[in-house]
């Protein structure tokens, strides 16, 4: 198992170990974790404590003194999985015996089930027995069986052959159809409606398909890291660490983001919502210091015998913007302007008033499904199904909008108001009416329009960006979160 | 000097003992923080036992534990030491009717007997063994954090009438963060990372056991169920682990062994504290069908 690579008791095990740990740092950096040089040291010093053999401790040591961003904590997990799971050339697909080290059970090594005729040997199993088995490992929670059973599974259907130039997502998939977890689940849940003597309450069925679920989901992680583990052993740990580069949730690119990467967006936002409000809260109260405050000079001098020793200011109150947002939220460049709305509403505390419109060649308000409502998220749903956008075909209109816009709004934009335009500027060849963002240009404090999309593809093809951008006080590129919270922090 | 720790498997029996149930990575990194000598940065959200675990660490270790509780506007005076001043007022009244010279009286007013210690000082002055605990370090102000950096990577202060301190012990050192705001890259490098998620389900359960006297396993396996079932749902504040015991307790005194829908939704309040929390968790728990929440995919 601790092969000798990686034995930390000699000398020459411990350079060895050492090389490896530097790999592994670089590749932690090439997927874009900032790991400093005194972290790196750290972590050197960390290993010579911890025997290589405890892997899950030595998996804590390394992320404890190199990763300090908990959004981090994946990319790291997955990594070290690539590089420090199975080292050692003895590694190759095809071995009938377990060859992933003794610490994990084997199917051999277990009494095989009553009714599986004593031979546990994996290849003897026919599908309708694994699946068998794999019901009742489920059913108990037998996690050393369901580890084995996935092993199992993956050699089985994935029909991973080396050499093959396929993602690990396509294995994954075969593997997953061919175990139809759905049905699984189904057939657990009636397993546990049986086995309970009463009917069971919702509540306890909830519970019930939770636990499942947990359990279903275990099972898949276990069917990843089985062929991630192969995947390593044909290809390589560097070239499986690259193929596994993905980006940070920051810098996910809202127009490209996979379903994962959304719902992962989704859960990056609250926390960043809320560490922007704190900062703006404190820059405001800390920025500038107010005009005197007598009285409070006056009152604090009594302590030093009448003598104004410390001048006392009032706290600043720097006049609050107004916001309008003004969003496209067709097809592609919905995600962003959820995202954008979603940000702006959480800091609506450092906005006297903060009105939003959505438009695809209509446009509507929005404002009132914020109002009063806590959860920001939800009105954002709302926003999406409820708001009346489609005026003729549901192809973006920019220019259709802004009209509109001029006509039912336009007189309340006035000199306190900065206004944000998001959007991606592809106007399906209709009118531009840019005359109506200079207009407001003109009547607006500020003018600034964000797109998605990455700069180089500005104005081609059906993007007029540059027409409006000439009457905007400035346009810039927002492709994910990290740019978008840097455009709101300098906003406000 | 010598070490605190045997082992990663001491630090989990010891703190067991003082009834903080670790899990290996807690275990793994107090025990290194030790060897290394290094702060550890304890963060995650609120009621996940960020504080509990130094005053446990301490508990274990039978040290003292000098606890900085930080908040917006603490500064150096509150946080490092501060010059008795009045007492230098009255040294120097007395001085002037000895007609002492100006020299001595400076090189007098400037010592030991004249300065106050705060929370960081005393950790690095005292002889006995101590646990520092930098409770949410996240509220000071940036600038401030860069008071803690020379304690935290070489276990001095400087004084600049006195000269710079060096600890007379390593102490422990554990710092807490909810995570309002990113903390400096300076002070993070310095520090070992840890962070404290919500407990498995099987962990939490673990918790409540050992924390609520008299509750039935049976209890606490479906505590532990439901309380997980919450925190998968779009929560504005998701039940900490100190409410989970709370609510846990509540039941017993209420002489509840099988928990029902209708006295999971009578005690929500126990467990949720925003209104449209416990309206979304009494929705989720009286219908039958289970509800994603999905923004939508439009």
């Amino acid at each position: 198992m601790a092969d000798t690579v990686i034995d930390s008791g000699e000398s020459e095990g411990s350079s060895a170990l050492f090389d490896l740990l530097q790999g592994f740092i670089s590749e932690l950096r090439a997927a874009g974790l900032p790991i400093s040089v005194s972290e790196n040291i750290d972590a050197t010093e960390a290993v010579k404590h911890i025997p290589i053999q405890d892997r899950a401790a030595f998996k804590y040591a390394l992320a404890a003194t190199l990763i300090k961003n908990n959004s981090h904590w994946r990319t790291f997990e997955t990594l070290f999985e690539v590089y420090f799971s199975l080292r050692g050339s003895e590694y190759s697909i095809g071995d009938d015996d377990d060859p992933f080290g003794e610490l994990e059970l084997d199917l051999d090594d277990r009494d095989a089930p009553p009714g599986q005729g004593g031979e546990g040997s994996g290849e003897g199993l026919t599908p309708e027995e694994l699946a068998e088995m794999l019901f009742q490992a489920l059913m108990k929670g037998d996690d050393a069986m369901m580890r084995a059973l996935s092993k199992q599974a993956v050699k089985q259907y994935a029909g991973m052959e080396p050499g093959r130039p396929v993602g690990g997502t396509y294995y994954l998939y075969r593997t997953l159809r061919n175990l139809d977890l759905d049905g699984l689940l189904e057939r657990l849940m009636e397993q546990a409606r049986e086995d309970s003597p009463e009917p069971l309450t919702s509540l306890e069925e909830r519970l019930a398909q939770d636990e499942f679920e947990h359990r279903l989901d275990e099972l898949k992680k276990e069917i990843e890291a089985e062929i991630r583990r192969r995947l390593v052993a044909d290809r390589g740990a560097e070239a499986m660490a690259k193929t596994l580069r993905k980006p940070l949730p920051e810098d996910v690119d809202f127009m490209h983001a996979s379903r994962e990467e959304m719902a992962n967006l989704r859960r990056a936002i609250y926390p960043l919502t809320r560490k922007l409000a704190v900062r703006l809260a404190r820059k405001r109260r800390h920025g500038r210091k107010g005009p005197l405050d007598f009285r409070n000079t006056v009152r604090h001098s009594m302590s030093y015998g009448g003598i104004p020793m410390e001048p006392k200011f009032r706290y600043p109150k720097p006049s609050k913007p107004e916001i309008i947002v003004i969003a496209d939220i067709s097809g592609s460049v919905a995600a962003f302007a959820r995202f954008t709305l979603h940000l702006v509403y959480a800091i609506s505390g450092q906005f006297s008033k903060v009105r939003a419109f959505v438009f695809i060649d209509g446009l509507d308000e929005v404002t009132q499904y914020f109002e009063g409502v806590e959860d920001i998220s939800e009105a954002v749903h709302r926003v999406n199904t409820e708001a009346d956008v489609i005026w003729v075909d549901g192809h973006s209109d920019y220019g259709h909008a802004f009209e509109v816009f001029w006509d039912m709004y336009g007189k309340d934009v006035n000199s306190k108001s900065t206004v944000l335009i998001l959007g991606d500027a592809r106007n399906n060849y209709h009118a531009s009416q840019a005359w109506i963002v200079k207009e407001i240009q003109h009547k607006a404090r500020k003018v600034f329009w964000l797109n998605p999309e990455p700069k180089a593809y500005w104005n081609s093809g059906d993007s007029i960006v540059s027409e409006y951008a000439a009457h905007c006080d400035g346009e810039f590129e927002v492709r994910n979160l990290r740019q978008l919270e840097k455009f709101v922090d300098n906003l406000v | 000097m010598p070490h605190r720790f045997e082992s990663v498997d001491a630090v989990r029996t010891g703190l067991a003992s003082a009834n903080y149930l670790a899990d290996d990575s807690i275990a793994g990194i107090v025990y290194l923080a030790d060897r290394l000598q290094k702060p550890v940065l304890v963060e995650g959200p609120a009621g996940t036992g960020k504080t509990q675990l130094a005053k446990s660490v301490a508990d274990m270790l039978g040290a003292r534990l000098i606890r900085l509780q930080c908040y917006e506007g603490l500064d150096e005076s509150k946080a490092l030491y501060e010059w008795n001043y009045k007492k230098q007022l009255l040294r120097i009244q007395t001085e002037k009717a000895d007609g002492t010279s100006w020299s001595d009286v400076e090189q007098n007013i400037f010592t030991d007997e004249f300065l106050l210690t705060r929370p960081l000082l005393e950790a690095i002055m005292a002889e006995d063994s101590v646990v520092l605990l930098i409770d949410e370090v996240d509220r000071v102000e940036v600038e401030t954090e860069a008071l803690l950096l020379e304690l935290l990577s070489d276990y001095q202060v400087s004084i600049p009438e006195l000269g710079t301190l060096e600890a007379q012990q390593i102490p422990l050192v554990f710092l807490t963060s909810n995570n309002t705001r990113e903390l400096s890259e300076a002070l993070k490098r310095r520090c070992l990372f840890l962070h404290l998620d919500y407990p498995s389900m099987e962990r939490e359960k673990e918790i409540v056991l050992t924390r609520v006297p008299d509750i039935s396993e049976n209890l606490a396996d479906q505590v532990a169920r439901i309380v997980r079932a919450i925190r998968q749902l779009e929560l504005k504040k998701a039940p900490s682990v100190s409410e989970t015991i709370d609510w846990a307790r509540t039941l017993i005194l209420l002489g509840i062994e099988h928990i029902s829908e209708q006295d999971a939704i009578d005690t929500a309040n126990i467990l949720l504290k925003y209104r449209s929390d416990i309206e979304k968790v009494t929705k989720e728990f009286s219908t039958n069908s289970k509800v994603h929440f999905e923004a939508a995919a439009s």
